[in-house]
């Protein structure tokens, strides 16, 4: 057992617990942050992922122990109802999901993309979610939900 | 004004009367409509409500949908087969036209109101338009919508639809985006337990030893093993640590009766050999063979598919009381209560199913067997829920699959290369093995007392289960489906989105390029010359304007266009898909195009979002997806080892209704699977120069194909 001090969604939090257990553990069992879904364990499907320090990593892959002092972004730091990030009014927009259990990982991969490039082409947008496993078929209404949101980012300025 | 002719109840309706198990007014303002239609990512609540909103003339946004709760909804067997609107929704529509005309017969009648001076605005009663100041609410303590549905209220007519018609935002979708808990594997109640299961490596063996000491070793925190005949499981409070000693548990379980198999039968040609139940649908065949010169004959094959559902399957249960309640994400929750009745020998009144969100499931996955791990060992630990989590490794290698297949299309040609007499001939494991309906759950196979296997059946055609779609909708004029269906295979097999309507199709399509090749004609002009259902030529000629279909362009260069089409299960919707690929080593889709016509569609966008996973879905079948079998069993069990299409694979779709309002629903969700398939084949062979008859068309095909021709 450890105590990990790490921030997550820009608050600081201290957590106690073994230090090999996944990112995702914590988040989910740990913080009762649920949005961030367990999907294969393998790191293959991108159901998990967060950002770490501003990157997208999965996080059923990342022990605790690794992460003592970064700063995650879950699904659920992204934007809320109220004051939805641009990528969640834009899936909104394109209604872009079939089951959705697909859509808390791509919606960070999807932000990670945006953060460093603001107007990615379509196969930029597709290369940078290609680690995301879509299995409804809902890729097209999720790339131009995307770009949408590049699209709104840049008129607006808003790029939070 | 005379009365209406009672409309005959249709059959979900006639098997649930009571209004009140459909529509209800407790809360004030509000209405709860209850559906036995279950989400599984195909948008069917925000369906159902847009038809309860319409009937009952009351915003949607007044109405709480309750769906598929064995102790609240009407039962509707599974949420399967594209029937949810063509069947479900056609019964809520009219329990709620006649619960409108209740409220409003009971307002005339209360206070002296001439009947057809009523109407209904957003749950209010408006008399020559002007308000009454009553509502569904005052008034409903006075009707009693515990009577049966009669039918005698027709429902509205798509020419007065407000709501229906129009496209609606998913309601389920807003929960997703903010990451809220949406599904079933996001509950928590209070004291649950985290379990995992060591599965029995094949059906029928047994446990002959448990090295305890290794599991608990393995495990950093307190667990407890579970042991119920063969049936063996890991419970903890700590999630990490249940899953890590599940990790290594399979080395330290030793089993008996394991019948290794054959890894050849991956591939499909094995159910040529095997015993079969074989049925004929059709004419006798001709007396005489047609001269070579006037015969066609190709057989085309498919692996088992996966359902892959993009997370495994998980369960919750708790025992308390003598009662057992589960929530699942199974499609059908009274089906499941009655398999966990017969498996846990309870009574079913003692147990309630409720469904709760899972990943899509594209049909019978591994839903059913977490619901009833999770219940099983909630027997065992009374008073704790407890939730299983199937592992990843777990969903690829237990859940069922679809069956591996093998079809013969063979037709007798007149002098114009124009079929005259054709047969489709099926080799095919079952396709349905669902818990009530010819299966067990695969926990109840691992209890010492199992109950015994339903029987193992099929359904005719239409709908069909390995026959689906086996009788092309073309105008032959002789026609027959010879069905050989093998009972015993090495892996559980059952229904996947299509079911054999994938492989029938391509097989027919494929086909049809071929004989329009022969006859020295365009495949969409061919198509069109054999075809003479109205709606089936508009989708293929909607279908090839949009995509600038173009004919005579030369083969065997490396790009390829093809076309396919079908009427989904020949009574549901109709599709016709273009795709254009290039072709070099490995087959890369550039552009999809797809006309349906699926009747009255409730919610465009929904149904395009359908078609268009559909088109998706089916492009992964058709480049990469099979099972792979080793000795053990299935060996692919990740997604290395399952591949699926990617988003940088995709290609752009575009999907086009044909606007028929006035006609009834047909169902959508599985009508571009075949027709997909079928098109990518006949584009390949385009591109190519040669036909590829066995799916999937991996690189390794294409590369086989190019040195061949």
């Amino acid at each position: 057992m450890q105590t990990v001090t790490l921030s997550v969604n820009r608050r600081e939090v201290s957590v106690t617990a073994d230090g090999d257990t996944p990112l995702l553990d914590i988040l989910r069992n740990h913080l009762g942050l649920m949005g961030t879904k367990f999907g294969c364990g393998l790191e293959q499907c991108g159901c998990c992922m967060v950002l770490v320090d501003g990157r997208p990593e999965k996080s059923c892959g990342k022990a605790l122990s690794t992460v003592a002092g970064r700063e995650i972004l879950t699904i659920e730091g992204l934007g809320t109802p109220e004051r939805p990030h641009p990528l969640q009014q834009a899936f909104l927009d394109e209604q872009a999901g079939q089951c959705g259990y697909c859509l808390a990982g791509i919606l960070i991969s999807a932000k990670a993309l945006l953060d460093h490039s603001p107007s990615p082409s379509r196969d930029e947008i597709a290369a940078a979610l290609d680690d995301n496993i879509c299995r409804c078929g809902s890729h097209n209404r999720i790339l131009r939900a995307v770009a949408r949101a590049a699209e709104r980012m840049r008129e607006t300025g808003i790029s939070r | 004004m005379t009365a209406a002719a009672p409309t005959p109840l249709p059959p979900l309706l006639a098997s649930n009367p009571r209004l009140d198990r459909w529509v209800g007014f407790r809360e004030p303002g509000r209405v709860r409509v209850f559906t036995g239609r279950v989400e599984i990512g195909q948008g069917v609540l925000t369906a159902m409500r847009q038809i309860a909103a319409e009937e009952l003339d009351v915003s949607h946004e007044r109405i709480e949908l309750q769906s598929g709760d064995t102790d609240l909804t009407p039962n509707e067997g599974y949420t399967a087969g594209s029937q949810s609107i063509q069947f479900g929704g056609v019964a809520l529509r009219l329990a709620c036209a006649e619960v409108r005309a209740l409220f409003l017969d009971h307002a005339a009648a209360a206070f002296g109101y001439s009947r057809t001076d009523l109407s209904m605005d957003d749950g209010a009663i408006r008399h020559r338009g002007a308000p009454t100041g009553q509502n569904y609410w005052s008034l409903a303590a006075g009707v009693d919508l515990s009577r049966h549905a009669t039918g005698r209220q027709p429902a509205k007519s798509p020419g007065d639809y407000r709501v229906v018609g129009h496209s609606a935002p998913r309601v389920d979708l807003a929960a997703k985006v903010f990451g809220e808990p949406a599904f079933v594997h996001d509950m928590v109640l209070d004291g649950m337990l985290h379990a995992r299961v060591v599965r029995q490596p094949r059906r029928g063996a047994t446990i002959r030893t448990i090295d305890e000491a290794a599991l608990r070793r393995a495990a950093k925190g307190p667990i407890e093993i579970i042991r119920n005949g063969n049936f063996l499981a890991v419970v903890g409070a700590d999630e990490t640590v249940v899953e890590a000693v599940a990790a290594v548990a399979p080395s330290h379980v030793a089993w008996d009766g394991i019948d290794a198999i054959n890894p050849f039968q991956e591939e499909a040609r094995w159910l040529l050999q095997q015993p079969s139940i074989d049925r004929v649908v059709g004419p006798p065949p001709p007396s005489a063979p047609a001269p070579a010169a006037n015969r066609y004959e190709a057989t085309y094959t498919r692996m088992h598919i996966a359902h892959a559902s993009v997370a495994p399957s998980c369960g919750v249960a708790v025992y308390r009381d003598g009662r057992l309640e589960v929530w699942t994400h199974s499609q059908g929750v009274y089906p499941l209560r009655e398999a966990l009745a017969r498996t846990l020998k309870l009574d079913p009144a003692m147990i309630s199913v409720r469904h709760a969100q899972g990943p899509g499931c594209y049909g019978h996955n591994g839903a059913d067997d977490a619901a009833a791990d999770a219940a099983v060992i909630a027997m065992q630990t009374p008073g704790e829920p407890v939730r299983v989590r199937w592992r990843r490794e777990e969903e690829f290698g237990f859940e069922p699959v679809s069956p591996a297949m093998v079809v013969t299309a063979r037709a007798a040609l007149d002098d114009a290369g124009r079929p005259v007499d054709w047969t489709t001939e099926i080799w095919s494991g079952r396709h349905s093995s669902r818990p009530g309906g010819g299966g067990n759950l695969l926990a109840a196979e691992a209890l010492p007392d199992p109950p015994p296997a339903p029987p193992a059946t099929e359904s005719s055609s239409p709908p069909g289960a390995g026959t689906r779609n086996g009788e092309p909708l073309y105008g032959f004029p002789a026609k027959r489906v010879v069905h050989h269906l093998i009972a015993e295979t090495p892996v559980r097999t059952s229904s996947l989105r299509g079911l054999g309507a994938t492989l029938n199709v391509f097989a027919i399509e494929s086909s049809i390029d071929e004989l329009a090749q022969r006859a020295g004609a365009d495949p969409v002009a061919y198509r069109l010359s054999v075809l003479s259902d109205a709606r089936a030529r508009a989708v293929v000629e909607h279908a090839a304007r949009i995509s600038f279909w173009q004919p005579g362009l030369p083969s065997g260069t490396g790009r390829g266009r093809g076309i396919g089409f079908a009427r989904y299960k020949n009574i549901a919707a109709y599709a016709a898909v273009v795709v254009e690929v290039e072709v070099e080593e490995a087959v890369r889709l550039t552009r999809v195009w797809c006309a349906a016509d699926a009747g009255l569609v409730v919610n465009p966008d929904g149904a395009i979002n359908q078609l268009e996973g559909g088109i998706i879905q089916a492009a992964s079948w058709a480049l990469k997806e099979g099972v792979r079998l080793d000795n053990a069993g299935i060996s692919s069990r990740d997604w290395e080892g399952y591949p699926v299409l990617r988003f940088t694979e995709v290609p752009e779709v575009a999907v086009e209704l044909i606007a028929a309002a006035d006609l009834p629903s047909l169902g959508v969700g599985e009508a571009t699977g075949g027709p997909t398939v079928a098109a990518i084949g006949n584009a390949v062979a385009h591109a190519l120069g040669a036909r590829l008859r066995d799916l999937p068309l991996t690189r390794e095909r294409v590369m086989a194909a190019l040195l061949k021709s």
